[in-house]
């Protein structure tokens, strides 16, 4: 069994705003093991990066206000840390790569400089020995080092977004949040963004958590995959779990909503109505408004995540009927 | 061709730039029947968002011939052009910048009816609106609603019915579900291909997402960097891509399933500035297959196969077909 680097239990996140109490986050559990990938895979709006936030302790408050929870890093809670500590955590063991490279660069400072201020902030080390980290750093991401001196502007999209990867990696963080790494690239281009993802993986063996909306990007580099719908992780389990057993009908509608490139179908089956507003969550399970499958209980009783099959967590009244109905 | 709605031939548009002239769209030809689709496919900066707009005259053309319906738009008067332009829509990208949030969904919507003088009384105006409304899935009840207090699927309806609104026969949608989530986006996808169906409409779709191109569209047209690469029936593209870009593009798209996954080609590099173009074939710095005549030559775009369009010096060889 190997370890788990980090452990969430029961997070909650609320923002209080003019419009009423928008519950963004609502008791989600989480484990990643070291040397693991986990997806977080959700719509606009589910919670993905708030959750993200919160690991970091960087939730804006007021309005964004951890109401309970704990999370564990390396079995200590994090949210118990004092702003000193915290901030050495940050950057040097968990670091984030943000979704946009265009506005994570500063786009007046050479991008050397710009990664060996992380390495100044954590480490004791002199100007050019920060300099020299950083350099090889983008070695690492396939950037040549003689780039360094350029500022972003000089950098097309996937190189920048390699840059911010390398800033990530300058203090060998031992968990890496990746906030829709490749969303912002093209396709082409972010092949090459996996590919170097997978790569540095193996080379590194830091945990990661990738949050996306795309699911062809789990099943390319992740090990585990959580689902998350209004502020709830629906479904979790490695991603045999999710991609061959497929147990939540949300799972399932995210499934029949891409166009299939291996079929032919003349029409696609999206999932009916809306995400609802989190200021306003449907009473039961939140999914239920928009469930094919849903009963009156569904509507009454809020469901408990529970265990299906080994490490496969569902949670869903009718799981049994709609994992069998295909 | 009876049947024969549009023909863009050998379009251009340069634009001048401090540093150069930009090549955006580079000697563009292809036809376009009457209620068919043909997704125009290709990475940020290939000219498919500047070919959509020059068809539609929202930019003037450098070179080129574009007919519609067998007239030439580009030799046109403006009077004229005005009237063509009545049956060429446009539905946006964005649905949060396209539309003015100072005005409800109802000015939206008649702001093309009005602006075409259709109906000569309010009510009959409102009542097209409602209908409109009904058409593309908005509730009645959203009439008087401002474009902020929408979701981006609903406002994405908006722009549909303000483009259906003077019942056009041909619509250029420039990446219309991509800033949308993947349920809303199946909602949006299904309502085009349903409004298609109803009111034989063209559509040029304009997208870089090549699994929502494969499941809308009759034919495909691979662009890079200004130029056409490949085109063909859409199933014929991903059984048998023949351009070494449509092969690595196709192989670079993730799959939602851990089966079938595919040898995947990585593409080395990024694309080419298209201002000032050098002579050679514009794919030769990440084409693992360049030769010396690659750098030397443009590609000629022809036809390898009946319906099978490409730009490629070894197409045969890459793919080893008979001559």
């Amino acid at each position: 069994m190997s370890e788990r680097i980090l452990e969430i239990r029961n997070l909650v996140v609320h923002y209080e705003t003019t419009d009423g109490c928008m519950q963004a986050v609502n008791g989600v559990d989480l484990d990643i093991e070291k040397g693991e990938i986990v997806g977080l895979v959700g719509e606009t709006g589910a919670g993905k990066t708030t959750t993200a936030l919160s690991i970091l302790n960087l939730i804006p408050s007021p309005p964004g206000r951890i109401v309970s929870g704990e999370i564990l890093f390396n079995g200590e809670d994090i949210l118990k840390m004092s702003p000193l500590d915290m901030r050495a955590l940050r950057g040097e063991q968990i670091a984030m790569i943000f979704q946009d490279p265009m506005t994570a660069l500063d786009p007046v400072f050479r991008v050397e400089d710009q990664i060996a201020e992380a390495v100044r902030t954590h480490d004791h080390v002199s100007k050019e020995q920060a300099l020299k980290v950083a350099r090889e750093k983008l070695e690492l991401v396939g950037i040549p080092a003689e780039r360094g001196k350029e500022y972003p502007h000089q950098f097309s999209g996937g190189m920048k977004q390699r840059v911010v990867i390398a800033m990530a990696l300058a203090c060998n963080p031992s968990l890496i949040l990746a906030d829709e790494p490749t969303t912002a690239l093209d396709v082409t281009i972010q092949a090459q963004v996996l590919d170097l993802m997978r790569e540095l993986q193996k080379k590194i063996q830091s945990s990661m958590l990738l949050i996306t909306h795309d699911l062809g990007v789990v099943a390319e580099i992740c090990q585990s995959a959580a689902i998350m719908y209004a502020g709830e992780i629906v479904e979790y389990g490695k991603v045999e779990h999710i991609f061959d057993e497929t147990a939540h009908p949300y799972t399932k509608g995210l499934f029949s909503s891409l166009p299939d490139l291996t079929k032919q179908t003349q029409r696609l089956n999206p999932i009916p109505g809306l995400m609802p507003d989190p200021a306003d969550l449907p009473t039961g399970c939140r999914f239920h408004p928009r469930c094919p499958y849903a009963t009156s209980r569904c509507a009454a009783e809020h469901p408990e995540i529970t265990e299906i099959s080994p490490g496969h967590l569902v949670r869903c009244h009718n799981c049994k009927e709609v994992s069998h109905n295909e | 061709m009876s049947n024969e709605l549009l023909r863009v031939e050998h379009l251009k548009k340069y634009f001048k730039t401090p540093g150069g002239t930009l090549h955006a769209v580079d000697d563009v030809s292809f036809t376009l029947e009457e209620g068919k689709t043909l997704g125009v496919v290709g990475e940020s900066g290939c000219g498919k968002s500047t070919l959509g707009r020059t068809v539609l005259g929202l930019l003037d053309a450098t070179e080129g011939n574009i007919f519609f319906d067998g007239q030439d738009v580009l030799t046109m008067s403006k009077r004229e052009k005005r009237e063509v332009r009545k049956n060429m829509q446009m539905i946006f990208q964005d649905p949060y910048s396209s539309l003015n949030p100072r005005h409800c969904v109802l000015q939206l919507i008649s702001d093309p009816l009005k602006s075409y003088h259709v109906y000569k009384t309010k009510d009959e105006l409102m009542e097209r609106v409602f209908e409109l409304m009904d058409i593309v899935g908005l509730a009645r009840r959203f009439a008087f609603a401002y474009p902020h207090e929408l979701d981006g699927g609903r406002r994405q309806r908006i722009g549909v019915a303000r483009a259906l609104a003077l019942n056009p026969r041909l619509i250029v949608c420039d990446e219309p579900v991509s800033a949308l989530d993947v349920s809303i986006q199946a909602q949006v996808l299904n309502l085009l291909m349903d409004l298609q169906e109803q009111h034989t409409l063209a559509y040029i779709f304009v997208t870089h997402d090549l699994s929502v191109v494969k499941h809308i569209s009759d034919a495909i047209l691979v662009m890079y960097v200004g130029c056409m690469v490949e085109m063909c029936p859409s199933d014929e593209l991903f059984e048998k891509p023949y351009h070494p870009y449509t092969k690595g593009l196709l192989s670079a798209i993730p799959v939602p399933s851990l089966h079938n996954q595919k040898q995947r080609i990585i593409m080395q590099g990024e694309l080419t500035s298209p201002v000032d173009p050098k002579p050679g074939c514009r794919f030769v710095n990440r084409c693992p297959y360049a030769k010396e005549r690659c750098h030397q030559e443009m590609p000629e775009y022809r036809e390898v196969e009946p319906g099978h369009f490409v730009a490629c010096h070894y197409c045969e060889e890459i793919n080893q077909l008979s001559q």
